[in-house]
Protein backbone atom coordinates (compact mmCIF):
# COMPACT_ATOMS: atom_id res chain seq x y z
CA UNK A 1 0.00 0.00 0.00
CA UNK A 2 2.02 2.89 -0.70
CA UNK A 3 2.09 5.84 0.88
CA UNK A 4 3.91 8.93 -0.45
CA UNK A 5 5.86 11.44 1.80
CA UNK A 6 6.90 14.69 0.51
CA UNK A 7 9.43 16.12 2.53
CA UNK A 8 10.77 19.93 2.04
CA UNK A 9 14.41 20.22 1.40
CA UNK A 10 15.42 21.19 5.69
CA UNK A 11 14.23 17.90 5.95
CA UNK A 12 15.11 15.82 2.62
CA UNK A 13 18.44 16.76 3.36
CA UNK A 14 18.32 14.29 6.51
CA UNK A 15 17.24 11.54 4.14
CA UNK A 16 19.42 11.28 1.77
CA UNK A 17 18.16 14.46 0.19
CA UNK A 18 14.87 12.61 -1.17
CA UNK A 19 12.15 15.01 -1.08
CA UNK A 20 9.83 12.24 -1.67
CA UNK A 21 9.82 8.96 0.02
CA UNK A 22 7.46 6.36 -0.69
CA UNK A 23 6.13 3.94 1.92
CA UNK A 24 4.71 1.03 2.54
CA UNK A 25 2.61 0.17 5.32
CA UNK A 26 0.29 -2.41 6.06
CA UNK A 27 -3.52 -2.14 5.13
CA UNK A 28 -5.26 -0.08 7.88
CA UNK A 29 -2.51 1.65 8.53
CA UNK A 30 -2.12 4.93 10.39
CA UNK A 31 -0.06 8.51 9.68
CA UNK A 32 1.91 8.24 13.10
CA UNK A 33 2.43 3.77 10.80
CA UNK A 34 3.88 6.25 7.85
CA UNK A 35 5.75 8.32 9.90
CA UNK A 36 7.66 5.58 11.61
CA UNK A 37 8.35 3.79 8.88
CA UNK A 38 9.99 6.84 6.98
CA UNK A 39 12.15 7.19 10.85
CA UNK A 40 13.02 3.55 10.26
CA UNK A 41 14.52 3.73 7.53
CA UNK A 42 16.26 7.53 8.01
CA UNK A 43 17.13 7.89 11.52
CA UNK A 44 18.15 11.10 11.96
CA UNK A 45 14.69 12.51 10.74
CA UNK A 46 13.07 11.12 13.82
CA UNK A 47 13.89 13.98 16.47
CA UNK A 48 12.52 16.43 13.51
CA UNK A 49 9.10 14.64 13.35
CA UNK A 50 8.16 13.63 16.34
CA UNK A 51 8.83 14.63 20.32
CA UNK A 52 9.68 12.35 23.21
CA UNK A 53 6.30 11.21 23.60
CA UNK A 54 6.04 10.22 20.03
CA UNK A 55 3.08 13.18 18.38
CA UNK A 56 4.29 15.81 16.36
CA UNK A 57 5.42 18.91 17.31
CA UNK A 58 3.11 22.32 17.30
CA UNK A 59 5.64 23.57 14.88
CA UNK A 60 5.97 20.57 12.11
CA UNK A 61 2.46 20.46 10.67
CA UNK A 62 1.59 17.02 8.80
CA UNK A 63 -0.92 17.24 5.85
CA UNK A 64 -2.78 14.03 4.50
CA UNK A 65 -3.94 14.49 1.03
CA UNK A 66 -3.50 18.83 1.84
CA UNK A 67 -5.66 18.19 5.45
CA UNK A 68 -4.02 18.73 8.25
CA UNK A 69 -4.14 16.15 10.89
CA UNK A 70 -4.27 17.35 13.90
CA UNK A 71 -8.13 17.98 12.98
CA UNK A 72 -8.43 14.22 12.09
CA UNK A 73 -6.92 12.38 14.46
CA UNK A 74 -2.94 13.45 14.65
CA UNK A 75 -0.89 10.17 14.07
CA UNK A 76 -4.46 8.12 14.27
CA UNK A 77 -5.33 8.95 11.01
CA UNK A 78 -5.90 6.46 8.76
CA UNK A 79 -4.09 6.37 5.70
CA UNK A 80 -5.38 4.65 2.47
CA UNK A 81 -3.80 2.88 -0.80
CA UNK A 82 -2.26 6.27 -2.65
CA UNK A 83 -2.39 9.31 0.02
CA UNK A 84 -0.13 11.67 0.45
CA UNK A 85 1.52 12.89 3.29
CA UNK A 86 3.08 16.08 3.22
CA UNK A 87 5.02 17.91 5.83
CA UNK A 88 5.57 21.34 7.13
CA UNK A 89 7.96 22.69 9.60
CA UNK A 90 7.76 26.22 10.50
CA UNK A 91 10.52 28.61 8.72
CA UNK A 92 11.21 32.20 9.78
CA UNK A 93 13.04 33.90 7.15
CA UNK A 94 12.06 37.18 5.60
CA UNK B 1 -15.98 37.48 -3.07
CA UNK B 2 -14.01 39.21 -0.43
CA UNK B 3 -15.14 41.84 1.86
CA UNK B 4 -13.53 45.40 0.40
CA UNK B 5 -11.28 46.80 3.21
CA UNK B 6 -9.66 48.83 1.71
CA UNK B 7 -11.27 52.31 2.44
CA UNK B 8 -14.02 53.08 5.21
CA UNK B 9 -15.91 54.93 2.60
CA UNK B 10 -17.98 52.35 0.67
CA UNK B 11 -19.06 54.57 -2.22
CA UNK B 12 -17.17 55.89 -5.26
CA UNK B 13 -18.12 59.26 -4.42
CA UNK B 14 -16.53 59.53 -1.10
CA UNK B 15 -12.96 57.90 -2.13
CA UNK B 16 -10.23 60.24 -3.38
CA UNK B 17 -10.12 61.60 -6.45
CA UNK B 18 -7.23 60.90 -8.94
CA UNK B 19 -5.26 63.54 -10.55
CA UNK B 20 -4.12 63.56 -13.71
CA UNK B 21 -0.51 62.48 -13.64
CA UNK B 22 -2.34 59.55 -11.65
CA UNK B 23 -5.22 58.75 -14.85
CA UNK B 24 -1.72 58.05 -16.67
CA UNK B 25 0.19 56.05 -14.02
CA UNK B 26 -2.56 53.55 -13.28
CA UNK B 27 -4.39 53.37 -16.45
CA UNK B 28 -3.45 49.95 -17.14
CA UNK B 29 -4.94 49.33 -13.92
CA UNK B 30 -7.87 51.67 -14.47
CA UNK B 31 -8.94 49.32 -17.75
CA UNK B 32 -8.51 46.27 -16.30
CA UNK B 33 -12.50 45.26 -15.76
CA UNK B 34 -12.08 44.29 -12.30
CA UNK B 35 -9.90 47.50 -10.69
CA UNK B 36 -11.54 50.61 -12.54
CA UNK B 37 -10.89 54.24 -11.23
CA UNK B 38 -13.29 53.19 -8.28
CA UNK B 39 -10.84 50.30 -7.58
CA UNK B 40 -7.90 52.52 -8.31
CA UNK B 41 -9.61 55.08 -6.07
CA UNK B 42 -9.89 53.06 -3.04
CA UNK B 43 -5.94 51.85 -3.01
CA UNK B 44 -4.93 55.57 -2.87
CA UNK B 45 -7.49 55.66 0.14
CA UNK B 46 -6.22 52.48 1.57
CA UNK B 47 -3.40 51.80 4.22
CA UNK B 48 -1.16 49.12 4.63
CA UNK B 49 1.60 48.22 7.30
CA UNK B 50 4.94 46.20 6.07
CA UNK B 51 6.53 44.46 9.21
CA UNK B 52 10.10 44.46 7.57
CA UNK B 53 11.93 46.01 4.57
CA UNK B 54 13.97 42.98 3.67
CA UNK B 55 13.85 40.53 1.55
CA UNK B 56 10.11 40.25 1.54
CA UNK B 57 9.12 43.94 2.66
CA UNK B 58 11.14 45.07 -0.88
CA UNK B 59 8.71 43.56 -3.80
CA UNK B 60 6.24 43.91 -1.40
CA UNK B 61 6.55 47.69 -0.79
CA UNK B 62 7.77 48.51 -4.25
CA UNK B 63 4.65 46.94 -5.98
CA UNK B 64 2.19 47.94 -3.29
CA UNK B 65 4.08 51.54 -3.76
CA UNK B 66 3.63 51.25 -7.91
CA UNK B 67 0.30 50.08 -7.92
CA UNK B 68 -0.66 53.10 -6.18
CA UNK B 69 -1.84 52.30 -2.13
CA UNK B 70 -1.85 55.67 -0.98
CA UNK B 71 -0.04 55.48 2.54
CA UNK B 72 2.63 52.67 3.29
CA UNK B 73 3.47 52.36 6.85
CA UNK B 74 7.58 50.12 7.04
CA UNK B 75 8.67 48.89 10.29
CA UNK B 76 12.22 48.31 10.45
CA UNK B 77 15.37 48.96 12.75
CA UNK B 78 17.83 47.66 10.66
CA UNK B 79 20.60 48.94 8.73
CA UNK B 80 21.81 48.24 4.92
CA UNK B 81 24.55 45.83 4.92
CA UNK B 82 25.82 44.33 1.62
CA UNK B 83 24.78 40.89 2.32
CA UNK B 84 21.32 42.45 2.20
CA UNK B 85 21.46 43.53 -1.18
CA UNK B 86 21.68 39.82 -3.11
CA UNK B 87 17.44 40.03 -2.19
CA UNK B 88 16.33 43.10 -0.59
CA UNK B 89 15.91 45.25 -4.11
CA UNK B 90 14.44 47.42 -2.39
CA UNK B 91 18.25 48.92 -1.54
CA UNK B 92 21.16 49.77 -3.19
CA UNK B 93 24.84 49.52 -2.96
CA UNK B 94 24.45 53.82 -2.25
CA UNK B 95 22.53 53.37 0.45
CA UNK B 96 25.32 50.89 2.36
CA UNK B 97 24.84 51.70 5.63
CA UNK B 98 22.40 54.06 5.66
CA UNK B 99 18.73 53.30 7.88
CA UNK B 100 16.80 50.65 6.00
CA UNK B 101 13.62 52.67 6.19
CA UNK B 102 15.40 55.76 4.81
CA UNK B 103 16.78 53.71 2.09
CA UNK B 104 13.68 52.19 1.42
CA UNK B 105 11.60 55.58 1.29
CA UNK B 106 14.52 57.52 -0.80
CA UNK B 107 13.33 54.48 -3.62
CA UNK B 108 9.56 54.16 -3.11
CA UNK B 109 9.69 57.63 -3.22
CA UNK B 110 11.13 57.77 -7.27
CA UNK B 111 9.03 54.91 -7.89
CA UNK B 112 5.43 56.78 -7.24
CA UNK B 113 6.02 60.52 -5.15
CA UNK B 114 1.86 59.68 -4.92
CA UNK B 115 2.51 57.44 -2.27
CA UNK B 116 2.65 58.97 1.63
CA UNK B 117 5.44 56.94 3.22
CA UNK B 118 5.33 56.49 7.47
CA UNK B 119 8.04 54.90 8.70
CA UNK B 120 9.20 53.45 11.98
CA UNK B 121 12.91 53.24 12.83
CA UNK B 122 12.40 50.87 15.50
CA UNK B 123 11.63 47.28 16.74
CA UNK B 124 8.05 46.27 15.89
CA UNK B 125 7.42 45.34 19.72
CA UNK B 126 4.56 44.61 22.26
CA UNK B 127 5.24 48.08 23.33
CA UNK B 128 4.58 49.68 20.16
CA UNK B 129 2.66 47.10 17.84
CA UNK B 130 -0.78 48.14 18.60
CA UNK B 131 -0.23 51.95 18.34
CA UNK B 132 1.60 51.41 15.49
CA UNK B 133 -0.60 48.54 13.29
CA UNK B 134 -4.13 50.70 14.80
CA UNK B 135 -4.50 53.33 11.39
CA UNK B 136 -3.59 50.39 8.83
CA UNK B 137 -6.03 48.33 6.82
CA UNK B 138 -3.54 45.37 6.09
CA UNK B 139 -0.42 43.94 7.48
CA UNK B 140 2.25 42.02 5.70
CA UNK B 141 4.59 39.89 7.53
CA UNK B 142 7.81 40.21 6.78
CA UNK B 143 9.86 39.56 9.50
CA UNK B 144 12.59 37.13 10.00
CA UNK B 145 12.31 35.59 13.48
CA UNK B 146 8.95 33.58 14.75
CA UNK B 147 9.45 35.84 17.68
CA UNK B 148 7.71 38.90 15.83
CA UNK B 149 5.89 36.53 13.30
CA UNK B 150 3.63 35.84 16.52
CA UNK B 151 3.74 39.20 17.65
CA UNK B 152 2.40 40.33 14.10
CA UNK B 153 -0.03 37.52 14.53
CA UNK B 154 -1.68 38.47 17.58
CA UNK B 155 -1.60 42.46 16.88
CA UNK B 156 -3.64 41.30 13.71
CA UNK B 157 -6.18 38.92 15.62
CA UNK B 158 -6.59 41.70 18.49
CA UNK B 159 -7.05 44.69 16.39
CA UNK B 160 -9.33 42.35 13.39
CA UNK B 161 -6.88 43.37 10.73
CA UNK B 162 -5.71 40.80 7.72
CA UNK B 163 -2.78 39.37 8.06
CA UNK B 164 -0.41 39.06 4.90
CA UNK B 165 2.20 36.21 5.38
CA UNK B 166 5.02 35.85 3.80
CA UNK B 167 8.29 33.35 5.06
CA UNK B 168 11.08 32.21 3.26
CA UNK B 169 14.31 29.77 3.75
CA UNK B 170 16.82 28.49 1.61
CA UNK B 171 14.84 27.51 -1.49
CA UNK B 172 11.38 27.28 -0.15
CA UNK B 173 8.55 29.72 1.23
CA UNK B 174 5.08 29.90 2.36
CA UNK B 175 1.95 32.07 2.02
CA UNK B 176 -1.26 32.61 3.23
CA UNK B 177 -3.61 35.27 4.28
CA UNK B 178 -4.28 35.10 8.03
CA UNK B 179 -6.54 36.89 10.72
CA UNK B 180 -9.57 37.56 8.65
CA UNK B 181 -12.95 37.04 9.70
CA UNK B 182 -13.74 33.84 9.77
CA UNK B 183 -10.14 32.64 8.49
CA UNK B 184 -7.59 30.93 10.73
CA UNK B 185 -4.49 32.86 12.17
CA UNK B 186 -0.98 31.80 12.21
CA UNK B 187 -0.79 30.00 15.50
CA UNK B 188 -3.55 27.47 14.45
CA UNK B 189 -1.06 26.72 12.03
CA UNK B 190 1.50 26.60 14.09
CA UNK B 191 0.49 27.27 18.15
CA UNK B 192 4.23 27.18 19.21
CA UNK B 193 7.76 28.08 18.03
CA UNK B 194 10.48 25.49 17.99
CA UNK B 195 13.11 26.02 20.89
CA UNK B 196 15.89 28.15 19.67
CA UNK B 197 18.37 26.41 17.28
CA UNK B 198 16.10 23.58 16.28
CA UNK B 199 15.34 25.65 12.96
CA UNK B 200 18.92 27.93 11.29
CA UNK B 201 18.13 31.67 10.20
CA UNK B 202 18.33 32.64 7.19
CA UNK B 203 21.58 34.44 7.81
CA UNK B 204 23.05 30.73 8.71
CA UNK B 205 20.79 28.47 6.07
CA UNK B 206 21.11 30.65 3.40
CA UNK B 207 18.31 31.58 1.09
CA UNK B 208 18.07 32.07 -2.84
CA UNK B 209 17.79 35.82 -3.34
CA UNK B 210 15.20 35.54 -5.77
CA UNK B 211 13.30 33.54 -3.62
CA UNK B 212 11.44 36.74 -1.23
CA UNK B 213 10.58 38.02 -4.80
CA UNK B 214 8.24 35.17 -5.24
CA UNK B 215 6.81 35.08 -2.25
CA UNK B 216 6.98 39.04 -1.64
CA UNK B 217 5.14 39.10 -5.10
CA UNK B 218 2.71 37.09 -3.82
CA UNK B 219 1.97 39.07 -0.39
CA UNK B 220 1.76 42.32 -2.56
CA UNK B 221 -1.34 40.64 -4.75
CA UNK B 222 -3.26 39.04 -1.81
CA UNK B 223 -2.82 42.53 -0.49
CA UNK B 224 -4.11 44.36 -3.34
CA UNK B 225 -7.20 41.92 -4.07
CA UNK B 226 -8.13 42.15 0.18
CA UNK B 227 -7.99 46.03 -0.53
CA UNK B 228 -10.42 45.34 -3.29
CA UNK B 229 -12.28 42.38 -2.82
CA UNK B 230 -10.81 40.65 -5.78
CA UNK B 231 -11.15 37.05 -5.79
CA UNK B 232 -10.57 34.26 -3.34
CA UNK B 233 -7.28 35.02 -0.87
CA UNK B 234 -5.28 32.68 0.38
CA UNK B 235 -6.93 32.81 3.71
CA UNK B 236 -7.45 29.30 4.43
CA UNK B 237 -5.04 28.20 2.43
CA UNK B 238 -1.08 27.72 2.99
CA UNK B 239 0.89 28.26 -0.56
CA UNK B 240 4.02 26.22 -0.27
CA UNK B 241 6.52 27.46 -3.14
CA UNK B 242 9.75 24.91 -3.81
CA UNK B 243 11.64 26.78 -6.61
CA UNK B 244 13.58 23.71 -6.68
CA UNK B 245 11.12 21.67 -8.26
CA UNK B 246 9.06 24.79 -9.28
CA UNK B 247 6.07 23.12 -6.99
CA UNK B 248 3.17 25.33 -6.58
CA UNK B 249 0.98 23.33 -3.66
CA UNK B 250 -1.86 25.20 -1.55
CA UNK B 251 -2.79 22.68 1.76
CA UNK B 252 -6.00 23.76 3.53
CA UNK B 253 -6.02 25.24 7.15
CA UNK B 254 -8.36 25.41 9.25
CA UNK B 255 -9.28 27.89 12.21
CA UNK B 256 -8.25 25.72 15.96
CA UNK B 257 -11.04 26.36 18.02
CA UNK B 258 -8.62 26.07 20.72
CA UNK B 259 -6.69 28.30 19.17
CA UNK B 260 -5.54 31.21 22.40
CA UNK B 261 -5.57 34.08 19.64
CA UNK B 262 -8.23 33.59 17.34
CA UNK B 263 -10.19 30.86 19.14
CA UNK B 264 -10.62 30.75 22.73
CA UNK B 265 -9.41 34.58 22.37
CA UNK B 266 -7.43 33.96 25.72
CA UNK B 267 -5.05 36.23 24.21
CA UNK B 268 -6.05 39.64 25.21
CA UNK B 269 -2.65 41.71 25.37
CA UNK B 270 0.70 41.13 23.81
CA UNK B 271 3.45 39.63 25.92
CA UNK B 272 7.11 40.03 25.66
CA UNK B 273 8.03 37.89 22.36
CA UNK B 274 11.83 38.88 22.17
CA UNK B 275 12.73 35.73 24.35
CA UNK B 276 9.90 33.59 22.26
CA UNK B 277 11.79 31.53 20.48
CA UNK B 278 15.50 32.84 20.88
CA UNK B 279 16.40 33.05 17.03
CA UNK B 280 17.31 36.38 16.85
CA UNK B 281 15.23 39.51 15.09
CA UNK B 282 17.67 40.22 12.71
CA UNK B 283 21.56 39.46 11.68
CA UNK B 284 22.60 42.49 13.88
CA UNK B 285 21.27 40.71 17.06
CA UNK B 286 22.43 37.69 16.66
CA UNK B 287 25.29 38.24 18.62
CA UNK B 288 23.93 39.59 21.54
CA UNK B 289 21.64 36.95 21.95
CA UNK B 290 24.60 34.25 21.41
CA UNK B 291 26.29 35.94 24.58
CA UNK B 292 22.90 35.90 26.27
CA UNK B 293 22.85 32.19 26.07
CA UNK B 294 25.85 31.58 27.54
CA UNK B 295 27.90 33.22 30.40
CA UNK B 296 30.69 33.07 28.77
CA UNK B 297 31.81 35.54 26.24
CA UNK B 298 35.06 37.15 24.23
CA UNK B 299 35.25 39.79 21.85
CA UNK B 300 37.79 39.37 19.03
CA UNK B 301 40.02 41.97 20.25
CA UNK B 302 40.88 39.93 23.14
CA UNK B 303 40.99 36.69 20.89
CA UNK B 304 43.21 38.68 18.76
CA UNK B 305 45.45 39.37 22.07
CA UNK B 306 45.25 35.83 23.23
CA UNK B 307 46.66 34.55 19.96
CA UNK B 308 49.61 37.49 19.87
CA UNK B 309 50.36 36.07 23.99
CA UNK B 310 50.29 32.87 22.74
CA UNK B 311 47.88 31.56 24.98
CA UNK B 312 47.24 28.08 25.83
CA UNK B 313 43.59 27.29 24.49
CA UNK B 314 41.33 25.56 21.83
CA UNK B 315 39.94 27.73 18.87
CA UNK B 316 37.03 25.94 17.73
CA UNK B 317 35.00 27.30 14.42
CA UNK B 318 31.30 25.83 14.19
CA UNK B 319 30.86 26.67 10.78
CA UNK B 320 30.51 24.37 7.79
CA UNK B 321 33.15 23.56 5.34
CA UNK B 322 31.99 26.12 2.42
CA UNK B 323 32.23 28.63 5.14
CA UNK B 324 35.22 27.42 6.01
CA UNK B 325 37.19 27.94 2.63
CA UNK B 326 36.15 31.62 2.42
CA UNK B 327 38.14 32.23 5.28
CA UNK B 328 39.13 31.22 8.93
CA UNK B 329 41.13 32.66 11.98
CA UNK B 330 44.52 31.71 12.40
CA UNK B 331 44.98 28.29 14.73
CA UNK B 332 41.47 27.86 14.49
CA UNK B 333 40.17 23.69 14.02
CA UNK B 334 36.59 23.05 12.03
CA UNK B 335 34.14 21.18 13.79
CA UNK B 336 30.73 21.70 12.18
CA UNK B 337 27.74 22.72 14.40
CA UNK B 338 25.81 19.69 13.23
CA UNK B 339 28.81 17.43 14.08
CA UNK B 340 29.56 19.23 17.48
CA UNK B 341 27.57 17.42 19.95
CA UNK B 342 29.18 13.97 18.76
CA UNK B 343 32.31 16.33 19.13
CA UNK B 344 32.17 16.88 22.66
CA UNK B 345 33.38 13.66 24.23
CA UNK B 346 36.76 14.67 22.42
CA UNK B 347 37.37 18.14 23.87
CA UNK B 348 38.86 18.34 27.46
CA UNK B 349 36.65 20.52 29.76
CA UNK B 350 39.87 21.54 31.58
CA UNK B 351 41.04 23.54 28.76
CA UNK B 352 39.87 27.20 27.96
CA UNK B 353 37.78 26.53 24.52
CA UNK B 354 37.01 29.38 22.52
CA UNK B 355 33.97 28.76 19.68
CA UNK B 356 33.60 31.08 17.07
CA UNK B 357 31.08 31.33 13.88
CA UNK B 358 30.22 33.68 11.31
CA UNK B 359 28.24 36.47 13.37
CA UNK B 360 28.16 34.73 16.72
CA UNK B 361 24.69 32.97 17.25
CA UNK B 362 25.82 29.20 16.17
CA UNK B 363 28.92 29.81 18.54
CA UNK B 364 26.50 30.83 21.33
CA UNK B 365 24.60 27.56 21.01
CA UNK B 366 27.79 25.70 20.87
CA UNK B 367 29.14 27.09 24.08
CA UNK B 368 25.60 26.65 25.57
CA UNK B 369 26.49 22.83 25.00
CA UNK B 370 29.06 22.61 26.40
CA UNK B 371 28.22 24.39 29.32
CA UNK B 372 25.21 22.17 29.86
CA UNK B 373 28.08 19.19 29.56
CA UNK B 374 29.98 20.65 32.14
CA UNK B 375 32.90 22.54 30.50
CA UNK B 376 33.46 25.46 32.51
CA UNK B 377 35.76 27.42 30.73
CA UNK B 378 34.24 28.09 27.14
CA UNK B 379 33.75 31.48 25.73
CA UNK B 380 31.63 32.45 23.20
CA UNK B 381 32.97 34.96 20.04
CA UNK B 382 31.17 38.10 20.40
CA UNK B 383 30.55 38.77 16.39
CA UNK B 384 32.07 35.68 15.59
CA UNK B 385 34.51 35.97 12.07
CA UNK B 386 32.21 39.45 10.58
CA UNK B 387 33.19 40.83 13.88
CA UNK B 388 37.21 39.95 13.45
CA UNK B 389 36.98 41.24 9.53
CA UNK B 390 35.72 44.60 11.21
CA UNK B 391 37.81 44.79 13.40
CA UNK B 392 41.55 42.52 13.14
CA UNK B 393 41.59 41.39 9.80
CA UNK B 394 40.06 43.05 6.60
CA UNK B 395 41.26 40.73 3.99
CA UNK B 396 39.19 37.87 5.25
CA UNK B 397 35.93 38.33 3.19
CA UNK B 398 32.82 39.31 4.95
CA UNK B 399 29.95 37.10 3.57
Amino acid sequence: MPVTVNLPSILARLAENARQVEARPAPSATVGDVVSEVVARYPELGPRLRDEQGQPYPFVTFYLNDDDIRFNGGFAAAVRDGDEVTIVPAIAGG
Amino acid sequence: MATTLGAEPNTVHDLPELTQEEYLRYGRHIILPDVGEAGQRRLKASRVLLIGAGGLGSPTAMYLAAAGVGTLGLVDFDVVDASNLQRQILHGTSTLGHRKVDSARDRLHDLNPNVHLETYDAPFSASNALEIARDYDVIVDGTDNFGTRYLTNDVSVLLGKPNVYGSIFRFEGQASVFATADGPCYRCLYPSPPPPGMVPSCAEGGVLGVLPGLIGTIQATETIKLLLGLGDTLAGRLLLVNTLDMSFRTVRLRRDPACPACGTRTITHLEEYTEYCGIPGTEATAAANAVAAGTGDITVRELAEKLARGDDFDLIDVREPYEWQIGRIPGARLIPLGEFEAAIPTLDPSREIVVQCRSGQRSGRAVAALQAAGFVYARNLVGGILAWSDEIDPTIPKY
